[in-house]
C-alpha cells in the first residue's frame, strides 16, 4: 500500500473499432464483465494501491462514465482529504477546451496535478483491464531509479492483427528491464511487448515532458513525449504476468468478455484479494424460473431467465423470456430477449429488445451487436 | 434544523429466540433472508420508499452484526445532514440506567431522540416482519381520520386469527376493543405492529406507562388498551398485501419460498419500490457448464457447478459439481462439496459441507434422538459449523457448536 501516488485516468480514447459500443458513451464507460464497466477495473486496480487521489480526464460523450462514477463513493474515493476529482474540458485564453490528444488533456489539469502532495503520478488510460494493485511497479520504479516506468505485458501468444491495432506501444527490453527501443503503432512488431497504458514518473517530469511537448505543438503522449524521449531518459519496463484484456476492437471485446467463462481468467479478473467496485445498483438476486436455466455462463442480480442461456455473459437487469435460446451472446443491462427468440454470437447493449420469435446470429470471429436501446 | 413531519422508530431489540442458533450471535432484524437481504432491509427501504428520512433503530439483543451492517446508513440513501439512520442503545443517565423492558418502554427512554426532531407524528416498526407497504398512505389515512393512533391490520383466516392481536373496530375503522390472542375472535382484523401516533399524545401515555409499576411496558399489552380504554380515537388501517411474520425457523424457510416460482407470492421485482441492502462486492454469478438450475434464486458471486432445485443461494455461495441442493435457503459464502445432498434446509453464513455429506436426509431408528421442537422437519446448520466428508444430518436437526 502506498500514499505517494496519485492516480490520472485519461478517458478520451476515441476508438472507431469499437463500433456501437461507443456510439453513445467513452471507451471508459463500456460495460463488461457482467456488472462492470472498463474503468472499474483500472479504478479498483488504483483504489486497491491505497491511492486516495485520483483525477479522471473526461472528454468525450462523459455523461455516461459522471452518472456511473457519481461522487466516487463505491470506490471509497468521496473523501474530505483527496478523493475523486472528474476533470472535464474546459475553455480558458490557453485552452481550447478541445483536446487534440492526451498531451493537450493532461496539461489543461496540470493544475490538479500540480496540488496533489504526492510525489509520483501513476498516468493511465481506461481501456486496459487488467486486475492488479500498482505496489510492485512503483517499487520496481523507485529500486531502478527509472525516470519513466511503463507497464507491459507479452502477448506473444495472441495473434497480430493491424486492423485492430489501438494504441499500440511495444516495447524492447534489456536484462535490466530497461527499455532499448521503444515503437508506437508499428507496422510489423519486432516485439510482442506490449504497453498496457500504465505509466509512472514523478510528477514533476510529467509536467516538464507536458509543457515541453506542448510548446513545439506537439500532442501525443505515447509518440510524441514516451516514444521521441526513449533515449533521452531512463525508461524501464515493468512487466504484468496477469491477464490483460484489451478492448482494441468489437471482436477482441467480445473475446475478453468469453474469456471469462474460462476459470482461470475469471479468477485472475475477479480476484478476490484485489475486488473491483463499481456502481450499485439494488438488484434483486437473479431468478430462474420454470424450465429457465443456464450452462456455462455469468449472469448477474436483477436477471430472470425464464428460457435458456449457454456460454453468454448477463449483465444486470437482463430478461430472458420463455423458450428463447441465447448462446455465445453478451446481453447488457436491462435488455431483453422475448419468448421463442434464438440468438448466437450476439452482442446486445444496454435496453435492447428483440422481439419474440426473432433468430439473430454473429460468428466467432464477428460478433454483431445490436446498438443501445433498439428493437428488433 | 427545521423539524420533519414524522420519525419512524424500529423496535429491532428483541432476540428472536425461536430461530434458535440463527440469532444466536445475531438480532432477529439482521437474520439474512432473499439471497442478498437482511430482514430489517425491509422496514428501512420501506421507510425510505416512503418519504421517512429519519429513523431510530433501538437495539438492545447482540447489536453488532446489526450496527455494522447499518453503517452510516448509505445503502439506504440515509446518510443524511439533517436526520437520516441512528443505532439508539440502551444507556445510562445520570441517575440510572437501564435495558429496556418492553416495547413501549424502548421508545420511552428514547424520547428526547424523538423530540430533537419535533414531529408531528411518530411511526412504531419492528425489525422481524418482511413485506412492502407505503407508510406514507397511512399517515394520510391516519391524518384525514382525525386519529390519535392508527394501526395497520390485516385481514386473517378466522381459524388463525387467535394467534394474533384482534382489533374490534365501529364502521368508520374505529378501534373500540382489542382483544390480545383472543380464543373467541369477532373480527380478523390483526394487528400488523405498525402504530402512527401523534407525538403529543403518545408522549403523556408512554410516561404515564413508565410510572406504572405493573406495567409490562408493552404497546400492544399495555399502551394501545390504555389509549382505547382512555377515549382516544384509535384507528385501524387495513393493509392488503404480502405480509409474513419471520420469527420462526419454519416462517423463515416459508418466506423465502415464497420468492420462487413464476408468479411468486412476494414479488421483488418491483422498480418503484426497491429493497435496499448493503451489497457485497462481488462478480456476477457463474453457473457451470456442469450445472443445473431450476426455479431458484442466485445471488452475486456464486459459483454453482451442482444442481439447484428450488433454493435461495445467497451471496458468494459455492457449490461443487454432482451436489444437489434442493428446497433450501443457503446463507452468504457457504461452500457445498462435491456430491453432497442438501434437503428442505437452512444453512447458515460461511458453513463448509463435506463431500458426499447428506443434510435434511431421511430420518433412521438408529439416530441418536434430537429435539425439533423449533425445527419441524426443516434442517438447520449453524453459521461456520463444518459438516465433515459423507456425515449424515437427519431431517429436523440442527447442527451447532457445543455449549461450553
Amino acid at each position: 500500500m502506498t500514499n505517494d501516488a496519485f492516480g490520472l485516468i485519461y478517458t478520451g480514447e476515441a476508438n472507431a473499432q469499437l463500433r456501437e459500443l461507443t456510439f453513445t458513451r467513452s471507451v471508459a464507460a463500456v460495460p463488461f464483465g457482467g456488472r462492470y464497466r472498463a474503468i472499474d477495473f483500472v479504478l479498483s486496480n488504483i483504489v486497491n494501491t491505497g491511492i486516495t487521489s485520483v483525477g479522471l480526464i473526461a472528454q468525450r460523450n462523459y455523461h455516461s462514465l459522471m452518472d456511473h462514477l457519481g461522487s466516487g463513493k463505491e470506490w471509497d474515493l468521496h473523501r474530505k482529504r483527496d478523493g475523486l476529482f472528474i476533470l472535464p474540458p474546459f475553455v480558458t485564453k490557453d485552452n481550447t477546451g478541445v483536446y487534440r490528444g492526451t498531451v493537450d488533456a493532461i496539461r489543461s489539469v496540470l493544475g490538479f496535478v500540480r496540488r496533489n502532495k504526492q510525489r509520483y503520478a501513476i498516468l493511465t488510460g481506461s481501456h486496459t483491464i487488467y486486475n492488479s494493485t500498482f505496489d510492485a511497479m512503483l517499487k520496481q520504479h523507485i529500486a531502478t531509479g527509472a525516470d519513466i516506468t511503463i507497464m507491459y505485458s507479452d502477448e506473444s501468444c495472441n495473434r497480430f492483427d493491424k486492423s485492430e491495432q489501438y494504441d499500440d506501444l511495444r516495447l524492447k527490453v534489456d536484462k535490466t528491464g530497461r527499455v532499448t527501443e521503444l515503437t508506437f503503432n508499428p507496422l510489423d512488431p519486432s516485439s510482442s511487448l506490449t504497453g498496457c497504458d500504465a505509466y509512472i514518473m514523478d510528477k514533476s517530469l510529467l509536467e516538464y515532458l507536458v509543457d515541453d511537448a506542448a510548446s513545439r505543438g506537439e500532442y501525443d503522449f505515447m509518440q510524441d513525449v514516451l516514444v521521441k524521449n526513449q533515449f533521452k531518459y531512463k525508461v524501464y519496463g515493468y512487466e504484468y504476468k496477469g491477464y490483460v484484456a484489451r478492448l482494441n476492437s468489437l471482436a477482441q471485446y467480445y473475446q475478453h468478455n468469453m474469456n471469462l467463462l474460462r476459470a482461470e481468467v475469471a479468477a485472475d479478473l475477479f480476484n478476490p484479494a484485489h475486488p473491483i467496485y463499481t456502481k450499485v445498483k439494488d438488484e434483486v438476486p437473479a431468478c430462474y424460473v420454470g424450465s429457465g436455466r443456464a450452462l456455462n455462463s455469468f449472469v448477474a442480480d436483477g436477471c430472470i431467465i425464464e428460457g435458456e442461456v449457454e456460454s453468454s455473459i448477463l449483465f444486470r437487469g437482463v430478461r430472458i423470456e420463455k423458450g428463447a435460446r441465447v448462446k455465445n451472446s453478451i446481453i447488457m443491462q436491462s435488455a431483453t430477449v422475448c419468448s421463442d427468440c434464438d440468438l448466437d454470437y450476439m452482442v446486445l447493449d444496454k435496453g435492447v429488445t428483440v422481439n419474440s420469435g426473432r433468430r439473430l446470429a454473429g460468428y466467432k470471429t464477428y460478433p454483431v451487436i445490436l446498438r443501445k436501446g433498439t428493437t428488433v | 434544523m427545521p423539524g420533519k413531519q414524522i420519525v419512524a422508530m424500529l423496535l429491532a431489540g428483541g432476540q428472536g429466540s425461536r430461530l434458535g442458533e440463527l440469532t444466536k450471535s445475531m438480532a432477529k432484524p439482521a437474520v439474512p433472508f432473499g439471497g442478498k437481504y437482511r430482514i430489517i432491509d425491509f422496514p428501512l427501504s420501506n421507510c425510505v420508499n416512503s418519504n421517512i428520512d429519519t429513523v431510530g433503530v433501538l437495539t438492545q439483543y447482540e447489536p453488532l452484526a446489526l450496527n455494522a451492517y447499518l453503517g452510516s446508513g448509505q445503502a439506504w440513501d440515509l446518510d443524511r445532514n439533517n436526520g437520516g439512520v441512528f443505532v439508539l442503545p440502551p444507556y445510562m443517565s445520570i441517575d440510572s440506567g437501564r435495558w429496556y423492558s418492553g416495547t413501549a418502554n424502548a421508545i420511552y427512554q428514547n424520547l428526547p431522540f424523538i423530540e430533537q426532531y419535533d414531529p408531528d407524528y411518530v411511526l412504531i416498526l419492528s425489525g422481524d416482519h418482511i413485506y412492502k407497504m407505503d407508510y406514507a398512505k397511512m399517515l394520510d389515512h391516519h391524518i384525514r381520520m382525525g386519529a390519535d393512533a392508527t394501526i395497520a391490520v390485516l385481514n386473517v383466516p378466522l381459524d388463525e386469527a387467535h394467534r394474533f392481536g384482534i382489533m374490534n373496530t365501529d364502521d368508520d375503522g374505529m378501534i373500540i376493543e382489542f382483544e390480545e390472542k383472543p380464543s373467541e375472535p369477532k373480527s380478523t382484523k390483526a394487528s400488523m405492529g405498525i402504530y402512527i401516533f401523534n407525538r403529543e399524545l403518545l408522549r403523556d401515555y408512554l410516561i404515564r406507562d413508565a410510572a406504572d409499576a405493573f406495567s409490562e411496558h408493552d404497546f400492544g399489552k399495555n399502551v394501545i388498551p390504555a389509549m382505547i380504554g382512555g377515549g382516544q380515537r384509535v384507528f385501524a388501517w387495513e393493509f392488503s398485501g404480502y405480509w409474513r411474520d419471520v420469527g420462526t425457523i419454519a416462517s423463515l424457510w416459508e418466506a423465502n419460498m415464497d420468492l420462487l416460482g413464476a408468479s411468486p407470492r412476494f414479488d421483488l421485482y418491483q422498480k418503484d419500490w426497491r429493497i435496499y441492502s448493503r451489497s457485497p462486492v462481488l462478480p456476477p454469478h457463474y453457473i457451470g457448464g456442469d450445472a443445473s438450475v431450476e426455479d431458484s434464486l442466485i445471488t452475486e458471486g456464486c459459483i454453482v457447478h451442482g444442481s439447484i432445485r428450488h433454493s435461495v443461494l445467497f451471496a458468494g455461495v459455492s457449490i461443487a459439481p454432482g451436489a444437489i441442493v434442493e428446497d433450501s435457503v443457503v446463507m452468504p459464502n457457504t461452500v457445498i462439496g462435491p456430491g453432497a445432498v442438501i434437503k428442505k434446509a437452512i444453512i447458515g453464513e460461511g458453513v463448509q459441507i463435506g463431500g458426499g455429506a447428506k443434510i435434511g436426509c431421511e430420518r433412521r431408528e438408529s439416530d441418536a434422538p434430537y429435539d425439533t421442537a423449533l425445527t419441524g422437519d426443516i434442517t438447520l446448520v449453524a453459521s461456520s459449523m463444518h459438516i465433515l466428508d459423507g456425515e449424515r444430518v437427519p431431517s429436523g436437526k440442527v447442527v451447532s457448536r457445543k455449549k461450553a
